[in-house]
């Protein structure tokens, strides 16, 4: 039980931390809380299954294509409904709830209610520290930590990054060095969204896909990011792996533990806030006023 | 005699001078009045879901809009109202005329925790901290279905009245005391602290004002509210369930208050009454009825592309322009003040501003 465990929140911990880094990036450039940031993922598991089931393609010109189409489709929206109200924090927010449900309603239009499954991109299994682990979970966690390095890569390596890293840091002088901020808050959305829309298409064989499946990860991502410390990626990565480590825990020792596993999960999280307001790595946020 | 005669006069000099004012006595007047007028069943029962969400978005405007507290978790004071009434109803047998107050005290008890655990927290990390509550008391309710009755909730309540018309009346006037109650409430100098409690809580604590002891009062009002609510529309479904403490109720709230526009009292009660007969009534066209949530989303998105600020106070700007001089609000039309004869409109000429003033 112990092994089933450690695997099982491991994977969890690497879908987690892909939507939950994703959404602290957006927060911490634009402070943006992106109520819809898990419906991107929705939609890019949907787009995978009517390529791959509906149109026939292969797995890996369908998963590009879907991730591509859902970031693009992000920055569209980006562009026409959040940067108008971007002054009325409050605008923001309900934006970015209906937006979500948009998407809700019309793949609950499109495809219907019932739940959809995904073919597994690779089928089999391996024998890992005695635990049988399909290779399908195997592909999420190399691909979650393929695209963690690869954000890595981009935030502290290059000079997009850097610009990021400096825009999230302070807006007002991040102008004043003559940084194009909206680009800057554009490019970051692109990102973010890009790794919801990885974390939607490799998890959609393993779950089942539904219009509603972005309301219970959206719960999770928000209380790791919290707990982590809001804008803050080291947070948010070890957050998600507190959080996955968690749940697995509750599902496998509680009795119920599948209702439970959300109500510990979140617990936990209060517990932390009462310790620490601010998160566990989050700026001490009394300058900000 | 003299009395009426004094009312009148306030009438005509308080009321009917400002639109705004005009048209929420013609509001609540003819939610009085309607089933004298139109007596049907169905609107009715719209109508009496409406008044209740109106105090439940009432409330959670004088908890975020007023004091800044943006609450995602309001859901919980709605359903704990909801779920302390039917089990005291239903396990005890205790009347529905009290339990509905037990249910309200529950959930103010409730909304003091909830302010407790919050107190240090600020801006976002207060939202997403409120959306965990209510969550993880639905878990709990999952786990324990014995005594929650589980995804079905408790139902098989006594209603508080029979017919329909009563129980419209029951909803309006209920709906009318707390909303007003909770307008006059954010209109005193406690909403004037809680105003300033938003905008700068650092300066408020400065000016050596308490502001814990406002931030917990606010939230045991809102939540006391908020139960209020739930316990009426427990009673009124004759069911508590699940659905009165997910995050879509939650969202809807927020929806409801920003699209009102915050900080109002009177504008979250006007998104409830516009938006949700108008997706209840868009549900009942046949091509429409898969589509109603679709609709709404796009209205609401559409609306505030035009209006940032909210509804109200998007029209009320339109109609009513505010002195310069001495801030009392006055008719979009007229050139000078109603109360202290400054001119409204920078164009007006000197002459016009002489003769405004005789």
């Amino acid at each position: 039980m112990i092994q089933d465990i450690f695997v099982t929140g491991l994977v969890n911990g690497g879908v987690y931390a892909l939507l939950a880094i994703g959404f602290s990036l957006i927060f911490g450039v634009a402070r943006i809380v992106n109520i819809a940031h898990t419906a991107f993922y929705m939609l890019a598991a949907y787009c995978f299954y009517t390529l791959l089931v509906k149109v026939g393609m292969s797995f890996v010109p369908a998963a590009l294509i879907s991730v591509g189409g859902v970031t693009l489709l992000s920055v569209l929206c980006y562009r026409l409904i959040i940067e108008p109200v971007r002054e009325h924090e409050s605008a923001v927010l309900i934006a970015t709830i209906a937006l979500a449900l948009i998407f809700q309603e019309l793949m609950l239009y499109t495809f219907g209610g019932h739940f959809l499954g995904v073919p597994s991109t690779l089928e089999g299994s391996m024998r890992v520290l005695g635990v049988s682990v399909p290779y399908q979970r195997l592909l999420i966690l190399v691909v979650a930590a393929a695209m963690l390095g690869g954000v890595w890569f981009l935030l502290y390596r290059t000079r997009l990054g850097l610009a990021i890293r400096s825009t999230a840091n302070d807006i007002e002088v991040a102008t004043l060095m003559g940084m194009n901020v909206h680009r800057i808050a554009m490019a970051t959305v692109a990102i973010s969204v890009a790794l919801a829309a990885v974390a939607g298409v490799v998890v959609s064989p393993v779950y089942v896909v539904d219009p509603f499946m972005w309301l219970a990860p959206l719960v999770t991502m928000l209380a790791i990011v919290v707990l982590g410390g809001l804008g803050s990626i080291k947070g948010s990565l070890i957050g998600a792996l507190i959080i996955g480590y968690v749940e697995a825990i509750t599902v496998f020792t509680l009795p119920g533990g599948a209702y439970l596993k959300g109500a510990v999960a979140l617990l936990i999280m209060v517990v932390v806030l009462l310790v620490r307001p601010e998160g566990l790595f989050g700026v001490a946020f009394e300058e900000e006023r | 005699m003299y009395w009426l005669r004094r009312a009148w006069a306030e009438l005509k000099t308080e009321v009917f001078v400002l639109p705004s004012r005009t048209l929420v006595l013609l509001w609540a007047l003819g939610l009085l009045a309607l089933p004298f007028v139109y007596d049907d069943a169905y609107v009715l029962r719209i109508l009496t879901m409406t008044c209740f969400f109106a105090i439940f978005a009432a409330s959670w405007d004088l908890l975020a809009g007023y004091t800044g507290q943006v609450n995602f978790g309001h859901a919980l004071f709605f359903g704990a109202g909801a779920y302390t009434t039917a089990l005291l109803s239903l396990k005890l047998g205790i009347p529905p005329w009290l339990s509905i107050w037990a249910g309200a005290a529950i959930a103010m008890f409730f909304g003091f925790l909830v302010g407790y655990l919050c107190l240090r927290l600020r801006g976002s990390y207060l939202s997403l901290a409120t959306l965990a509550f209510p969550l993880i008391v639905l878990g709990l309710l999952f786990a324990f279905p014995g005594f929650s009755g589980g995804e079905l909730g408790i139902s098989g309540l006594r209603r508080l009245a029979l017919t329909p018309t009563a129980n419209y009346y029951i909803a309006v006037v209920a709906m009318l005391v707390v909303v007003f109650g909770l307008w006059l409430l954010a209109d005193s100098k406690f909403g004037i602290v809680l105003h300033a409690i938003r905008d700068d809580e650092v300066a408020v604590r400065a000016s050596g004002i308490n502001t814990l002891r406002y931030k917990l009062i606010v939230f045991a009002i809102a939540g006391a509210a908020a139960g209020f609510a739930g316990a009426l529309f427990a009673h009124y479904l004759r069911v508590a369930g699940p659905s009165t403490l997910e995050t879509a109720l939650s969202f809807q709230v927020v929806i409801w208050g920003i699209f009102g526009g915050v900080a109002t009292i009177y504008g979250p009660v006007a998104a409830v009454f516009l938006l949700y007969p108008m997706t209840e009534w868009l549900g009942t066209f046949r091509a429409f009825g898969e589509l109603r949530l679709l609709i709404f989303a796009v209205i609401v998105l559409l609306v505030l592309l035009f209006m940032p600020r909210g509804l109200a106070p998007w029209v009320r700007d339109k109609v009513e322009v505010a002195c310069p001089r001495c801030k009392h609000r006055n008719v979009g039309w007229r050139s000078v003040c109603r109360l202290c004869g400054a001119a409204l409109k920078a164009e007006v000429s000197r002459a016009k501003r002489l003769v405004g003033h005789q």
